[in-house]
């Protein structure tokens, strides 16, 4: 072993490469008792980092529950495979790209889609949808009161960083997915104040391929080639996975060289390229190179594979000069891919690169011993065996402490309910406010109808849809999380961001079958915040065990915090369903005028002393009264797998014209919404049951859907609800134009459907459009 | 009758074009590699939609150079049907074979969405299926959509009717609002004098079957195989 003899590793050295003192001894021990070269010490430090090693969540996500009868892949591989049946599987996979896209929001946001995208299709599938995840911090100061506490309402200069974050991100985003052309079907962006500093960007993809052309990322046969294909390596990136590894500081900025660029054209290229070289059989295993680049997938597929590879720096394809082994390993270019192919067969591969104009060089082989040996000029300069990098790699049982949020639990006094009141401009300003109203200038950046598929795009509501094309079958999927939930209850609110997500997708008609995860959470070495992590994963497991949705694969982002004030803790759900038949898809949107509208309710609602406490988390309280207390809803989780059975059936059965979850305002805006698609109105009366007004128009109960129907099958509705023990109340039919909300028979909210909508449709962009219009210069 | 579609380094719209001219003429369509000059005896030719060589220095500013650009060329000068979709519309314009540019987006942003379009022309191979003033929804989706060309240049694509398509609003009127790009003249395809090249911003391929919301963009289609059916 060859040392760089100037190269002294002292304590300033360990720090810099995130290595505690005792990390470093059991290297020295894993090393057999020498110390590690520069280049060691840097393969360590990034496989090592929180982002690869997972060393802080891996006690806890082992809870999650990963099997059913339908999961080929669970966590472990590039995405989860699910089996979708008619000899087809979809791979998908939900990946954070934050920290990044704080530094320099738009090649944050593109090499986030970039990297979510190659992880599918190095599993051989082709990427036909991506969903993203968005939050952001306040952009206008009327959006509520600040509920984060002791956070002052947002400055003007905050806001308008978060302008330029969020205007970042988003083209971000659609600048990658657009010219790669994979559809993108929405997801959700959202707005809190603790997300100013430190935005979060959770990419989630998914793909198609035959159950029997599934491709691992696992090596075999001792003299197989390792073979390197796609983009050239250069300096950007290098140790992007530690900088993902700690918290941000007025300093950060200066780590912009470590985000990496990406180009969605060499993508493509890479795309085709690689699910052409799979159809000749010559290729073994592949992995792409995310984070920690070619370290990680030199020494993963090696692990899996129980085998080894040992690659010679020289002959990695490079954009810039006189580069290091150190830098080479732990550059974090993108587009780029390693593969193992068969000895002898290397010749069928390098062609389909080549069409594809593409490098694709020969940069080692495949050895017998589990070890990843790097050479440089022909001396060796790593030599590390892959347990020692994967398995091996520490696992921490973090403290954990119980933590009260500093919120009341109890409705602060001064707030009192308005009995009887019009609520009309209630609803007006819920649907304006940036949590609620259209995202229509976020998602008509994206090309959202690419390859042909879309049955049910961004903006319409709960899940995106699409076709399988020569097949019946469609693909429903959805992405949720509620950090201000969270933030209240950890394990109550991660519960209801499954909940939601599945409740989306079958709302769509479409039977959740596989879920992935984004857990967004903030320091993993402060207590609290462990312990809030812990909830959210004893919450996240309850929920999937009972919906039956197993966690394919996912991805923990810790670290997000900015001077030491971290996020709401954040889940993200992101979960698949499928479709039968694409024709029995349905719709969010009222269709036409004379139909039955019903509500289906899960659970019955529950008294003032359990309504009160649950509506300070409300999009209401936040967005009208200014205040945040309390908890989440309640969720039985028994009564919600119900619903969802129930309205899948009615789905089936063709019962329903329009089905559309109950969520964010509460049923008065699942109903606005509802009604916007077609610019329906609707005529509806709901029972109070004694509770406020407010309760009864904008409270945020689980488990209910507004479904409509052709009064003919009402009849079938309520056949399959008491089959499932669920309530299916009629509440009103839509008609023309007007949108009438009354309580206990008195009006309460009465509006013109199209102004309503238009209020939804523009107020994102107005609240954006804060700069004085441009006039030209001359 | 055999459609033609090609398919560049950065065409992603090129197995939705594909597709769609299956569905419709019920005949065979194949792929063309970028770098071949073999047409294939195909008897219309696609330009789809996408990203042509990453749309680097320009949009259809590399791929106007490719060896099948060159076919391509030869194929329209002696007759024959070529249809160009988005970036194809922009390669065609590139190539010199419509007049014009298209510019960035007024909005300055990628602007995906459905549109109405009204045929100001329905006599030409590809629009035979619908008639005059008629108004189709189809999507949009791009960046550089933004129609431009000189003034005399307008003048004779009003005076010889080869504004094919103008962006309009849902009763068929030609306002400002109902332009999403800032188009020249609500310009949202033009063909040349020969009536034989169209190119359209709008993507009639994804509007092609009932599950996807649209099927309006399938009378593209099916004017095309009724040109070649009575060639």
């Amino acid at each position: 072993m060859i040392t760089s003899p100037a190269f002294v590793i002292d304590p300033a050295v360990l720090r810099d490469h995130g290595i505690t003192p005792d990390e470093y001894e059991k290297i020295k021990q894993l090393l057999g008792g020498r110390e590690p070269s520069h280049t060691e010490l840097g393969i360590f430090s990034v496989m090592w980092s929180e982002h690869c090693s997972y060393k802080s969540s891996r006690v806890h996500l082992k809870r999650l529950p990963t099997r059913s009868r339908l999961v080929l892949q669970g966590p472990g591989e590039n995405a989860g495979i699910i089996d979708i049946g008619d000899g087809w599987a979809c791979a998908f996979k939900i990946e954070s790209h934050n920290h990044p896209s704080f530094i320099e929001p738009f090649q944050g946001a593109t090499t986030g889609v970039g990297g979510i995208l190659r992880d599918i299709f190095t599993m051989g599938a082709r990427p036909v949808a991506v969903m993203d995840s968005l939050r952001f911090g306040p952009i206008s100061s009327n959006s509520g009161l600040s509920v984060q506490p002791g956070a002052a309402a947002p400055t003007q200069a905050e806001i308008h960083k978060n302008h330029s974050v969020m205007e970042g991100v988003v083209s971000g985003v659609a600048s990658y997915g657009n010219c790669f052309g994979v559809p993108n079907l929405g997801g959700e962006t959202k707005f809190e104040p603790c997300y100013s500093g430190n935005p979060l960007v959770n990419a989630f993809a998914l793909g198609l391929v035959k159950k029997n052309e599934i491709f691992y990322a696992k090596a075999a046969g001792a003299g197989n080639p390792v073979i390197y294909v796609g983009a050239k390596t250069g300096r950007d990136g290098i140790h992007g996975a530690t900088m993902a590894s700690e918290e941000f500081s007025e300093t950060s900025e200066a780590k912009r060289p470590n985000v990496q660029v990406g180009d969605p054209f060499l993508e493509k290229l890479l795309l085709e390229a690689c699910l052409e070289a799979m159809q000749t059989g010559a290729i073994i295993g592949i992995q792409d190179m995310g984070a920690a680049g070619l370290t990680c997938s030199t020494c993963e597929m090696g692990a899996r594979g129980g085998v080894g590879l040992e690659i010679e720096m020289d002959r990695v394809p490079q954009r810039e000069t006189g580069m290091t082994a150190y830098e080479i390993m732990l550059s974090e270019s993108q587009e780029r891919m390693l593969l193992v192919a068969q000895k002898g067969r290397e010749a069928e591969v390098y062609r389909v690169f080549e069409k594809w104009g593409l490098d694709a060089v020969q940069v080692g082989h495949v050895i017998a011993e589990n070890t990843m040996r790097v050479l440089e000029h022909g001396n060796v300069v790593a030599e590390i065996p892959n347990q020692a990098l994967t398995d091996d790699a520490p696992v921490y049982k973090r403290p954990l402490q119980r933590w009260e949020p500093p919120v009341p639990r109890e409705k602060p006094e001064h707030i009192q309910w308005n009995a009887g009141k019009d609520h009309t401009s209630d609803l007006r300003r819920l649907l304006a406010s940036s949590n609620i109203c259209s995202k229509r200038w976020v998602w008509q950046q994206y090309d959202s109808m690419v390859q042909t598929n879309t049955v049910e795009g961004p903006g319409a509501g709960d899940a995106g849809v699409i076709r399988i094309k020569d097949s019946q079958r469609g693909l429903a999927m959805a992405l949720d999380g509620n950090g201000r939930w969270c933030y209240l209850d950890p394990r109550l609110g991660a519960m209801h961001a499954v909940a939601e997500a599945a409740r989306n997708v079958a709302c769509a008609g479409a039977v959740p079958v596989g879920a992935t995860n984004c857990l967004n959470f903030g320091n993993p070495e402060k207590p609290h915040i462990m312990w809030q992590f812990s909830q959210a994963i004893d919450g996240i497991t309850k929920a999937c065990e009972e919906l039956d949705v197993p966690i394919t694969g996912g991805n923990v982002s810790f670290y997000n915090e900015t001077l030491g004030e971290g996020i709401y803790p954040t889940p993200v759900l992101g979960i698949v369903g499928i479709i039968e038949d694409i024709r029995q898809a349905v719709h969010p949107g009222f269709r036409e005028a004379g139909k039955t509208v019903v509500l289906l309710r899960g659970s019955d609602p529950g008294d003032m002393a359990d309504a009160e406490p649950e509506f300070g988390s409300s999009e209401y309280a936040k967005e009208i009264l200014g205040a945040l207390w309390g908890y989440p809803p309640a969720l039985d989780l028994e009564k919600e797998a119900a619903l969802q059975k129930a309205v899948i059936e009615m789905a089936q059965a063709q019962l329903l014209d329009s089905a559309h979850d109950c969520s964010d305002g509460g049923i008065a805006v699942t109903l606005a919404e509802s009604a916007f698609s077609k610019g329906m109105g609707i005529k509806v009366n709901l029972v109070s049951r004694g509770l406020p007004s407010e309760f009864v128009l904008f409270a945020e109960d689980a488990s209910r859907m507004v479904i409509s129907c052709d009064r003919g099958k009402l009849h079938g509705i309520q056949q399959v609800a008491v089959k499932y023990g669920i309530a299916a109340d009629v509440i009103g039919e839509t008609v023309p134009e007007k949108i009438e909300i009354s309580v206990d028979g008195a009006v309460a909210v009465s509006a013109n459907v199209n102004e309503l909508h238009k209020v939804f449709e523009e107020s994102l962009e107005k609240a954006l459009r804060t700069e004085p219009e441009l006039v030209a210069a001359d | 009758m055999k459609f033609g579609v090609i398919t560049f380094p950065g065409s992603n719209c090129d197995h939705d074009a594909y597709w769609a001219a299956q569905q419709v003429s019920g005949q065979k369509a194949a792929f063309l590699w970028h770098e071949s000059h073999d047409l294939e005896n195909c008897d219309a030719i696609i330009v789809p939609g996408g990203f042509s060589y990453g749309d680097y220095l320009r949009t259809g500013a590399i791929a106007k150079f490719s060896p099948v650009m060159e076919s391509v060329r030869k194929f329209a000068a002696s007759g024959g049907l070529v249809l160009g979709i988005c970036n194809g519309f922009q390669i065609l314009c590139e190539s010199g074979l419509l007049p014009g540019a298209l510019l960035r987006n007024v909005g300055l942003k990628f602007i995906c969405k459905p549109v109405h379009l009204r045929v100001e022309n329905a006599d030409t191979p590809f629009t035979s299926a619908c008639h005059k003033g008629e108004v189709l929804t189809i999507p949009i989706a791009h960046m550089e959509g933004n129609y431009f060309c000189d003034e005399s240049t307008l003048a004779e694509l009003q005076r010889e009717r080869r504004i094919v398509f103008r962006y309009s609003n849902a009763e068929g009127e030609i306002t400002a609002q109902a332009n999403p790009n800032g188009s020249l003249d609500n310009i949202a395809g033009i063909c040349n004098a020969g009536r034989n090249i169209l190119g359209m911003m709008p993507h009639p391929e994804r509007a092609s079957a009932p599950e996807l919301g649209c099927v309006e963009g399938l009378r593209i289609f099916e004017s095309l195989a009724t040109a070649l059916a009575t060639k």
